[in-house]
This record gives structure tokens, sequence and C-alpha cells, in this order.
């Protein structure tokens, strides 16, 4: 057995002490390159495109004029594969391996992944190859141009769409006539939300498409334009599966690297080293949680919060044990717990403490004229703005309002406006997009200065009316 | 022991070519946005300006991954000071959009545009891809024609300092491998083989570019940059596209004097304004040492156009004079922050003889269209 081996043997026999349960894993040895194509893609296996292209080189320089490194790469799946950088040193190594470790323990415990396919790899690889054999057929620069369109709104899809549509389906059929007489007398409170949907003067109410708003473009797109042909429908539905499983890595970057560098730290402090290997090691893990001024560490902000919890559950003070009925000596149960049923929004909505907010020194900043400047430092505002930032991964939420707008098969999309105004710039050049794969006019309606506006793009020029 | 959960390996991963490939696309994306993009980044103040670097940075914008986004300006973001921090520090500032200058680059929160390093080169080579010296002609003077000597043959017979060793060496283990016995060794007469070479002449048209510039004082800051743009790609076009291009460069106020290059791009003048100095600076040159039987001879003149009134009807007759002696002449008209309507433009609007181009430039971007409008050529060059 190499090193290595030995090493990992080690540390994955301490993991397993410690409770971590983690899917067996492919460790690869890879140059630089390799990494950084996988990092760039998000996976081994990926389909080609220029974006990916345009990441890889992003990485690579820095790489190259030693601004970055990336250690290590893990892919979800059952079992994980891991990929490591040759020529990183044996304790680099042994560090990295308990970090991937907590990752595999968190990719299979965590429930916001319980229903991400565990074989992406291979459905990723397969949907390279149609996607290369359509490049043949229909020439790539046609497919490049379809998939940047169809990039274009790929965060626009709906995780828990399963959930939602179920409840809401019941909840529809119950107030299609709205002067039936309310099951409870808060019942009219389910209307509030959708007045302008339903015009109900009778019992036959215009029907409207969708019936719901819809969240998913994705999907709505894929199944109701009239523009697309199969490969293209293909190309969209693999895009959206695609996010689909990467969406979960993103509520929970938070959570997941703050469990990784956890147990990393954790681990290390059972393995004996030397003294050089010490210094080593703290250079690298110093390296990993340092701090930005303008933005906020994952790796260090998660590691945090989860030292705090273990420490107010294991020992808790007189006051918590008396409100909160916390006996004590449950630190560990409680991470384990915590790593189980939360994302991010959650985890920092629930664990992230004052004196966690004013021992890292949170806060928030916003630009004021040329100046970036801290806006908040209070406790709980910095909290509630931290948790509002991550809200849908940090995308705008957007819905399909009308699938047949001015009854022309116009496409009528929703901004829900939550107090920040969208990138006009960008929107005018995204609806063009839109149109490519919907095929006739698209609206997209949000607020701007306060006032509700719509901006339309006919294919042939884009317009901006005040509503 | 428990049983193995994990496996280690190393494979060749030589043939993975997946984001090399990718990145070589998004290259020729790059390549594409900036040639769409040349008029703004041709007077970009990094590339004329630049210290000799190779290597320049240049904004394109059609780059950006769109998709729905928020305003990052108009949002909070979450930071982490150093324990120490307060409510109104100031943790960045942009830097301050001074005239017509692009945003710098680096950590700032909310960068959103592409940055692309290309090479001055590369750069030079996109934008010169059209451009040619106009009513180019084949002068006189056939003893500057190069003569150059090319090997482009190889034969069996020749002479012995002029053996192709590659190809004789070749030729003995080929013969030896037929012999079945391989191996370098034995070389027979057979085996020698000569390099023979042709002799080629390359006509090259002599031609000598006066690049004349403005330097009085009403040329402002704009102005001469905007002049000092021109010319910076002109010279770089020139030399890059033609051997035997000589340019002579002449400043004027009141009076034109003949400088240096470096003179040229660096040095500010004052005073008032005779652009006929330049104009009968240039035809004495031409006089002394080109002659247009010799020469294709082309006249650039870059000025705010604000000129001493009595001398404007002068300008024209020596245009006139310029004009039967060069292919062309160029007049370039920088329209500063005031605007005059009595102009050396307005005056030249009497010029009507074909070999006169004159435009007008107002901002940065209007520099590659003159370039562009000067070195067209005709469709037979091409």
């Amino acid at each position: 057995m190499s090193c290595l081996e030995v090493a990992m043997e080690k540390i994955s026999a301490k993991a397993r002490e410690f409770g971590l349960d983690f899917y067996d894993i492919f460790f690869e040895i890879c140059p630089a390159d390799i990494i950084y194509t996988f990092g760039a893609y998000g996976m081994p296996t990926r389909f080609s495109h220029w974006t990916f292209g345009k990441a890889y080189h992003k990485m690579k320089t820095q790489y190259d004029y030693n601004l970055g490194r990336i250690y290590e790469m893990v892919i979800n799946s059952d079992p994980c594969y891991a990929f490591l950088l040759e020529g990183n040193s044996l304790i680099q190594n042994k560090l990295i391996m308990a970090h991937v470790i907590a990752h595999c323990d968190f990719f299979k415990n965590n429930i916001y992944f319980k229903n991400t396919s565990t074989a992406m790899v291979e459905s990723m690889a397969a949907a390279a190859n149609r996607f290369r054999e359509y490049e043949f057929k229909y020439g790539k620069a046609k497919v490049e141009s379809f998939i940047d369109a169809a990039i274009a709104i790929q965060e626009h899809v709906e995780p828990r769409r399963m959930i939602r549509k179920n409840s809401k389906k019941d909840e529809a059929s119950k107030h299609d006539c709205r002067h039936k007489k309310p099951e409870t007398p808060y019942d009219d409170l389910w209307s509030l939300d959708d007045k302008d949907t339903f015009k109900c003067d009778t019992c036959d109410h215009p029907r409207k498409f969708p019936t719901e708003p819809e969240k998913d473009l994705m999907l709505f797109i894929t199944q109701n334009s009239k523009e697309l042909e199969d490969w293209q429908r293909d190309i969209m539905s693999v895009i959206r599966q695609e996010m689909l499983y990467f969406w979960p890595q993103m509520e929970t970057k938070i959570m997941n690297e703050g469990w990784a560098s956890y147990w990393h730290l954790r681990i290390m402090r059972e393995i004996e080293l030397d003294e050089a290997e010490t210094i080593e090691l703290a250079k690298m893990h110093s390296g990993i949680v340092q701090t930005s001024r303008t933005h906020l560490n994952p790796y260090t902000l998660g590691l945090k919060i989860f030292e705090d919890i273990e420490k107010r559950w294991e020992n808790p003070t007189e006051e918590e044990k008396e409100k909160y009925g916390r006996p004590g000596g449950e630190g560990k149960q409680k991470i384990f717990e915590v790593r189980a049923m939360e994302n991010d929004i959650s985890f920092l909505r629930n664990y992230l403490t004052k004196e966690l907010v004013d021992d890292l020194d949170l806060y928030l900043f916003k630009k004021m004229g040329y100046d970036w400047k801290i806006s908040q430092k209070e406790w709980e505002k910095v909290r509630d703005g931290l948790v509002i930032n991550l809200t849908n991964c940090s995308f705008p939420h957007i819905v399909v309002q009308d699938g047949d707008f001015n009854k022309k098969g116009e496409l009528y999309l929703k901004h829900y406006f939550e107090g920040v105004e969208l990138d006009v710039f960008y929107l005018e050049k995204t609806l063009p997009h839109v149109y490519t794969l919907w095929g006739k006019t698209v609206h997209l309606e949000t607020r701007l200065d306060n006032k509700p506006v719509l901006f339309s793009y006919n294919g042939e020029k884009g317009s901006k009316k005040f509503l | 022991m428990a049983k193995t959960n994990f496996v280690i390996s190393r494979e060749d991963w030589s043939l993975h070519r997946k984001g090399e490939i990718d990145r070589q696309r998004h290259q020729e994306k790059v390549r594409d946005a900036i040639k769409k993009n040349l008029a703004d980044i041709v007077s970009e103040e990094s590339i004329i300006m630049h210290d000799g670097r190779k290597v320049v940075k240049v904004p394109i914008r059609s780059l950006d991954e769109f998709h729905f986004r928020y305003d990052f300006g108009k949002q909070q973001h979450g930071g982490q000071g150093d324990g120490n921090s307060k409510q109104g520090d100031v943790i960045y500032s942009d830097p301050q959009h001074g005239q017509g200058k692009g945003k710098g680059a680096g950590e700032e929160p909310g960068v959103d545009y592409y940055e692309a390093d290309i090479t001055v080169d590369e750069l030079a080579e996109m934008i010169f891809e059209d451009l040619g010296l106009p009513n180019l002609e084949q002068k006189k003077k056939p003893e500057i024609a190069s003569e150059s000597v090319e090997f482009k043959d190889v034969r069996k017979k020749g002479i012995a300092s002029n053996i192709d060793r590659k190809r004789t060496i070749m030729e003995v283990i080929k013969r030896n491998a037929l012999q079945g016995n391989p191996g370098l060794h034995g070389i027979t007469p057979e085996d020698l083989r000569y390099k023979t070479w042709e002799t080629t002449y390359k006509f090259e048209s002599n031609a000598v570019v006066l690049a004349m510039m403005d330097t009085s004082g009403s040329m402002g800051p704009f102005e001469k940059y905007i002049a000092r743009s021109f010319f910076f790609w002109m010279v770089r076009f020139l030399r890059t596209k033609y051997n035997n291009v000589q340019i002579v460069f002449l400043a004027h106020h009141t009076e034109a004097k003949e400088t240096t290059e470096e003179e040229f791009f660096t040095k500010g003048a004052s005073g008032g304004t005779r652009c006929s100095s330049v104009y009968k600076l240039a035809l004495e040159i031409i006089e002394k040492r080109y002659s247009p039987q010799d020469y294709n001879i082309y006249g650039f003149h870059f000025s705010d156009g604000d000129n001493l009134s009595s001398d404007n009807e002068n300008c024209v007759k020596n245009i006139n004079a310029l004009l039967e002696v060069c292919n062309m002449v160029g007049y370039g008209e920088i329209e500063g922050p005031y605007y005059y309507t009595s102009t050396l433009r307005n005056t030249f609007k009497k010029i009507q003889n074909p070999k006169f181009t004159c435009v007008t430039i107002r901002d940065k971007s209007g520099v590659y269209p003159a370039l562009k409008k000067f070195f067209s050529q005709t469709q037979e060059q091409k």
C-alpha cells in the first residue's frame, strides 16, 4: 500500500469512529489542468460550451499566477468521486482526505440531497454525447447559440416542485368558485395571494395558462414552447436536470464547507504529526479560512457556526438550561442533527447568534456614491440581510404569469419584487434569449424606482414602459 | 480491519482536452468580440500609452453570460472585518471615472465585464486586416527592389556547399533499410542531395508618409490624444504591413518643424496656429528628398481646425500643391468642446480633388473609422 492509502485507512477509520457516515470514495490524482477542467464544468463529464472554457481559463490563469489553488474537488454521487491535485504534499493530501470524507458524509445525510441523482456522472456523460451528436447533425454554431439561450434562464427552476404542486392542486380546486361558503373562517386568506389571477364573477372564470404562476421557467418553456424542436427540448431538460442536481449544493454551501472544515480540523488533531507537518497544516488551514472585507468565506462562517452550536449544546449556560431545557453533553448529537436537517438559510436563521456576529465582525455593506460602506452592524439586521441574499440561491424570483398573453401566445414573466431592483442592462440582454426559446414576444414585469414596469422584446427590438 | 471503502488511482489524463477545446472556443469568441468593438478599443488609453508591455487588457462586454440578476450596486452584501469595523467605514472605493476612462479591474465588488488579455501585435493584426495604402502605384527605381534567394528545390546534383544533410542522411537510412541492413552507415555518392535556390525579385513600392500634427495652444489634451492615437496606429500599421515606408514627423503651431518620432508623440507646444506652415514644410521636404517619380507620397494632417483665418486661403493653395505630388492627402479635424464655424474643414470644402479626404472626429470611437477611411484600399488593390 502506498503512503496515501495507509493515511486514508487511518483517516477514514478515525472518521467512522467520530460517527461520520459516508459513501465509498474513488480518489483520483490528477494534474492541475484536469482538476481545473472539472472545477470549471462542475463535473468530470459534462457537455461542451464556451462558458466552461471561460471558467476554465480563469481558474487556470489564477493557478498559473499562483493566485488561487483548488486542492480537491468532490462529486456528489454514489460512490463519491474526489480529485486530488498532483503535487500536493502528503500532509496536504491528508487534510484534504479528511475534508472530502466530511463532504461525502454531508451529501449522504443532508435532507436536501435526498432527491439528487447519485448517478449524475453517468447521465451527464450520456447527455454530453447526445449534445455532440446534435452538433454533428445541426451544426456547432446552432447548438452553441441554443445553449447560450437555454443557460440564460437556467437558474429558473423549482427544486421543491413536487411538494408545492400537490398542495396547490387541492387548494386550487377548493377556491375554484369563490362564492362557495368558506370551510373555515380563515379560508378566505388563501385568495389574498392571487386575487388578480382569478376573476371569478361566475363559475366559469377564464382559464388561466398556467393555472398557477410557474416558477420553473425551464420546465414551462420546455413543455409549452411551440418553437422548440426535439433536440432543443432535450438540451433544455438536460440543463434543467443539471441545475436541479447542483441546486442543493448551492443552497448548502456554507454548511457543507463548514462541516468539512470542522472535520478536517478534528480528524487532523487526532493524527500524529511532526513539527514541520503541523506548521504546514496550520498554514493550509489558515489559507482556507482567510476572511475578506468584501465577501463572506463560507468555510469560515460554517466552521464557526458548527463550533458554536457544539459548544452551546455541550456546555449550555444556566439560562439555556432553564429556558430551553438543554441538559448539556449533547454537542455532537446536535451538530449531526443540524447537518442532516438544515440548509444555509435555516442554518443562519437558527444558529447565527449575536455573539457570533460580533466575534466574527460580520457586517452588511452597500454602495454609496463611489464608496462601498458598512451599512449595518446590528446583529439581527446582519443575519436577516445575509438570509435575504441567500434566498432562492441568490437568484431573483421570476414566474411565468401568462403563457398566452394578449391572446397571442406571448410569454408574460413577472419578477416578484422583494426590494432589490434587477440589473436592467442584463435584463435587456436576457430577454432576447428567452425570445429564442419561446418564439414569440416575451415580457417581464418588475419594479424600478418603486413603479411597476414592463420590459418587452418582440424579436427585433426591446421596449420598456411603466405600467 | 474494516473493508476497504476507498480507491486511490492515477489515470493517464493526457488525452483529456475538453477544457482546452472549450477554452479555445472562448478565445475565438473573445477575438470576435474585440473585432466588433475595435472602434472603442483602438483608442483605449491603456493601449496607446502602453509601456512597451506586450500584453494589454481590453474590456469587452459581449462575452458576459446574461441572465436575470439583481442590480449589484443596489444590494446589501455581507462582509467580514478584522474585529474593529464600524458602521459607515469605507471598505472599498470605486475608481472615479476619468475622461473616457474605463473602469479599473481588480477585487472590487460587482465587476461585471470581461477583460481579455491580448497582445498588441494581435490587436494590430485585427485592426489592420482591411487597411492598406490607397492609390499605391508602382514607382520607378527598380534598384530598390529587393533581390532575395530562396532555397526551393532539392536535386541530386549541385555544389558541395549546398548539401542537404538531412535529406542525404534520410536517403542513407532508406537505402540501408531496403538492403536489409538498417542503420546509418556508409554514405555513397548516390545518397547525396543538394539544395538549389531560386532568385526572386520582390518589387516593393516606395512610400513616404508625412505625419503632420497641430501642437498649438488650442489643441487640448483630448485633441492631442486623439491625434496621437491616430498616428500611433498609423505608424504601427505602416511598419507592420510595408517594408519600405518612411515616415516623416512634422509638428507645427505658427511655424512647422520636423521632429523625431519620440518628440512627435510626447512633446506639447503652445501658441497660435498657422497650418499652411506645415504644408509648406511638407512640400519642401518632398522636393528635397522624395521625388514623386520614385515615391508614393501621403500626407496626413490632424488639427482642431482653429486656424488663423487669414491663413485659410493659403492652406487651400498649399493643399492643392500637395495633391499635385501626393497619392493622397488626408485631413482630420478633431471637434473639441468649442464649436467653431469657420474651421479649416469648412474652407477645405472647396477642394474637389478625389485624392483629398477629410474626416471629423468627435470622440475616441472616431479614431478607428478615421483609420478605415484614410487607409481603405480600392477594390483592385486588395
